[in-house]
């Protein structure tokens, strides 16, 4: 017998679960998944277009940051992702896979641009107004039908959540196509500046006689941000400190934990779905009327998937979701500036820059691996030897 | 308990609303898609002389033929000062796609004729149709570009936004058509539109097509007995044409193919698929597998994609006789044996005029459009498959353009209802997309990009159908 366990061996690589980790060590981890994705990216790109790797990174850096037109930009796509994410965290805390933001947001964006194609002839405040409260509607049913069906009948979320995004695609493909006419592009609703009465009509810029956006509160970008800020900050609040946010964490945990306790699961559940698709359809409200003034099914551009990423990066802290969506939009903006200032010398395709930001998160991603498992190599015992 | 109510109640109202909204938005949408329908019969029904009188925008019966709004010119001599000029260039796509690829050849050209050096070149590519153009416009303004362009029609509205911000700088909307009204409206004065008399390309391409087409019915390969599913009810051989939006650009595009093949082969009929967009290889690729299941033998397109000419190689080498006529580059990668030709735009010689004038402090024109005359269009190479004879042919007709002694909208060489076109209206006053003003038909033919430089022939003529109403 005892032989025979002698002789078996003992695999070259095995991993374990750790227990805990120290916070230093984890961010060491982080740290270095992160200088490991600058080395192959500065490796990759240096060997197969010739660009050296200060170069790369100086030009990703301005790309992304130097000057209002570079950081202004990068700070409105981020405060984009954040609301989504900001969206997504409380239904991802009970764990409701929701993959369906990108749709959720379209809904809203969509009823937005309906109530402001169509409604033109309101006055300005009251058709913003509508624009809002429309947008928040159409987002919060986009997230209560999958909820609803998740609570009564046991329905898979994730898939569901996904097909809705195709459904909300389609509808703004629909009106996009009626709305486009015999030409080949939709462009901006109420954008022509020769038909008066209805020019900028529920463009919050409209707000103020001779826009000038030169003066920060006037600016569309301005309220853009901050706004979104708010809600991440009264997220944060709402999860951590709230009677409802506890809720959703037992649920989250344990859903019988949650029933002992006496909590409902099921009005949790859509109540909390009803949240994060509101926030969805004012991200799409805010993006029609302060940024887009138009609407097309590219508006969510993706973001309602990227910010799945970001929501589970940062742990479903709302504050810490800002800083890692600055971090992935400039690595975004910062490639494609690089893709804009060496394509013509070097051939560096802008779809390479796709590459770049897929690296990034692919070595972020995987260091969690490297914190949350340890790996174990064969120790090479006396016995062993002999 | 009351908190559950309250829930209740929540849920009531939202699931009301939406069954409500759900309910609005039908009916809207009917009503949209009744009057969706009847634009595009009425855009069908461009021969205005049926569907509305001219007297009704006070014109008189005789109608004379619009004043030209559009400018033929080729690059002034410099004569002033380039060293300190930084233009900046907006495309929606990379030299990936042959629509934009073109656009880089020509500005990258006219830059090497003009002595411009690489810097002096600032390049914005995948800029999205939507508020990222004024984003780039600012980036590229502020880095000292005071000439811009986008080279994308949905880029308009954007560059016309920017213009008005940025006085001090000129604005290029590459095939927009919205600059001539800002600019009489006296929103802008910085601002222009520009494109090519593509058409005369179209229609030399579809001469290569049809003399393909003569030659296979002359050795007897392409017969009804042989080959039953290529010709129609009536007799004639079957073509199909990739488009990508039923908008004037297509429709001239396609008009002036169709014209072209029937200059050498009388007895063709064509039909139109639209994909909805401008570049999707999956998506032409299946229109054209769709046509070459339906028999047609040659496969025009109006989309930037190589899907087509992919799908007619393989069915060609697979045996089917089928034949492909591409857009924007040779299509001779994608279908070395099926493809005749491709219609093309050179676009330097637009870019080098443009940075010339710019350069010598002279005004841009707000629309400019030119063609053979100017070098502006040409076709690519011929494949070997093209039938003898085509290279000399084509150069005949291509003189004849240039003599303008040959009109590619030739009012005797076709028909709508039946009946010959004797006026058409070019420009539409009031945003409805039905034209109402502005006569472009005069001297026996319809006069293309005259009004403005965009193609405005958006009529359906007889012999060309529509397989679907783009947007599906």
């Amino acid at each position: 017998m005892e032989n025979k366990i002698k002789k078996r061996r003992e695999p070259l690589i095995h991993i374990s679960k750790r227990i805990s980790v120290a916070a230093w060590k984890a961010w060491l981890i982080r740290l270095g998944a992160f200088l490991g994705a600058l080395t192959f990216i500065a490796l990759f790109v240096y060997l197969i277009f010739g660009i050296n790797p200060s170069d790369l990174y100086s030009t990703m850096f301005k790309g992304a940051f130097v000057g209002k037109n570079y950081l202004i930009p990068t700070l409105k796509a981020a405060a984009k992702l954040l609301c989504i994410a900001v969206a997504l965290a409380p239904a991802f805390k009970m764990r409701f896979w929701n993959i369906g933001a990108e749709g959720q947001m379209l809904a809203g964006a969509m009823a937005a641009a309906f109530v402001m194609r169509e409604y033109s002839a309101m006055p300005n405040w009251l058709l913003l107004l509508v624009m809002c409260l429309f947008s928040i509607i159409a987002g919060g049913i986009w997230g209560l039908i999958p909820a609803v069906f998740k609570a009564k009948f046991g329905t898979n979320e994730t898939l569901f959540t996904l097909m809705m995004n195709y459904i909300a695609a389609k509808i703004v493909d629909y009106f996009y196509n009626i709305w486009r006419g015999a030409k080949s592009a939709l462009g901006l609703i109420n954008g022509n500046v020769l038909q008066k009465d209805i020019y900028e009509k529920g463009y919050l810029r409209y707000f103020w006689s001779g826009k000038n956006d030169s003066v920060w509160y006037k600016s569309e970008d301005t309220w853009y941000i901050i706004i979104i800020g708010i809600i991440a900050i009264l997220m944060y609040v709402y999860l951590k400190k709230t009677k409802q946010g506890y809720e959703i964490a037992v649920v989250g945990d344990s859903q019988n934990t949650a029933r002992y306790a006496g909590i409902s699961v099921n009005k949790v559940i859509i109540r909390t779905m009803i949240i994060s698709g509101a926030i969805c359809g004012l991200c799409g409200f805010m993006t029609v009327s302060f940024q887009s003034h138009s609407i097309s099914s590219e508006i969510a551009g993706g973001y309602g998937f990227t910010a799945i990423i970001v929501a589970w990066m940062s742990r479903m802290n709302t504050l810490a979701m800002a800083g890692v969506s600055v971090l992935v939009i400039a690595l975004e903006n910062g490639s494609q500036a690089v893709a804009n200032a060496y394509s013509t010398s070097t051939g560096f395709p802008s779809s390479t820059a796709s590459i770049i930001v897929s690296v990034f998160l692919m070595f972020i991603i995987g260091s969690e691996f490297f914190i949350n498992y340890k790996i174990n190599f064969r120790h090479i015992s006396a016995k062993e030897v002999a | 308990m009351q908190k559950k109510s309250i829930l209740r109640v929540i849920i009531l109202v939202l699931i009301s609303a939406l069954l409500l909204s759900m309910a609005a938005c039908g009916k809207t949408g009917d009503d949209k898609s009744q009057e969706t329908s009847d634009k595009s019969q009425e855009t069908s029904d461009t021969s205005q002389a049926e569907i509305q009188e001219p007297a009704s925008f006070g014109w008189t019966k005789t109608l004379s033929l619009a004043e030209t709004g559009v400018v033929k010119e080729t690059a002034p001599a410099l004569t002033g000062d380039a060293s300190q000029l930084k233009i900046g260039v907006i495309l929606v796509g990379d030299e990936t796609e042959g629509y934009t690829k073109a656009h880089i050849d020509g500005i990258k050209d006219a830059a090497d004729e003009l002595g411009l050096s690489e810097s002096q070149i600032i390049w914005k590519y995948s800029v999205a149709e939507n508020e990222d153009v004024v984003t780039a416009a600012d980036q590229l303004y502020a880095e000292g570009c005071r000439l811009i362009i986008s080279n994308s029609y949905g880029h308009q509205e954007y560059m016309l936004e920017a213009a008005t911000k940025h006085s001090d700088a000129h604005f290029i909307a590459l095939t927009g058509d919205n600059a001539a009204a800002n600019v009489a409206a006296n929103v802008v004065s910085n601002f222009s539109n520009a494109f090519t008399d593509v058409y005369e390309s179209r229609y030399v391409s579809g001469v290569v097509a049809g003399l393909k087409l003569k030659a296979l019915v002359d050795d007897g390969t392409l017969t009804k007995e042989k080959l039953p599913d290529s010709f129609d009810a009536d007799g004639n051989i079957k073509i199909g044409y990739v488009g990508a939006f039923n908008y004037a650009e297509v429709m001239s595009g396609f008009t002036a193919f169709f014209l072209g093949i029937k200059s050498v082969v009388s007895n063709v009929s064509m039909e139109v698929y639209y994909t909805s967009s401008w570049f999707d290889f999956d998506k032409e690729k299946s229109a054209a597998e769709t046509f070459i299941n339906r028999g047609c033998v040659i496969i025009g397109q109006h989309a930037d994609s190589a899907g087509a000419p992919t799908a007619v190689e393989t069915a060609y080498d697979a045996g089917k006789l089928v034949f492909s006529v591409g857009y924007n580059v040779s299509m001779l990668d994608a279908a070395e044996d099926a493809a005749l030709t491709s219609a093309t735009n050179v676009w330097g010689v637009y870019y080098k005029y443009a940075f010339a004038t710019f350069i010598n402090g002279g005004d841009i024109a707000v629309n400019w459009s030119a063609g053979y005359n100017d070098g502006a269009v040409e076709i690519t190479e011929l494949g070997a498959s093209c039938a003898e004879g085509t290279a000399a042919y084509v150069e005949d007709i291509i003189n004849q353009i240039k003599a303008g002694t040959l009109h590619v909208f030739d009012t005797s060489k076709f028909t709508y209802k039946g009946k010959n076109l004797t006026w058409a209206y070019a420009t539409d006053s009031d945003g409805n997309y039905v034209y109402d003003m502005n006569n472009v038909i005069a001297d026996g033919y319809y006069h293309e990009s005259h009004v403005q430089s965009a193609p405005a022939f958006n009529i359906l003529i007889d012999g060309i159908s529509e397989l679907n109403t783009p947007g599906n």
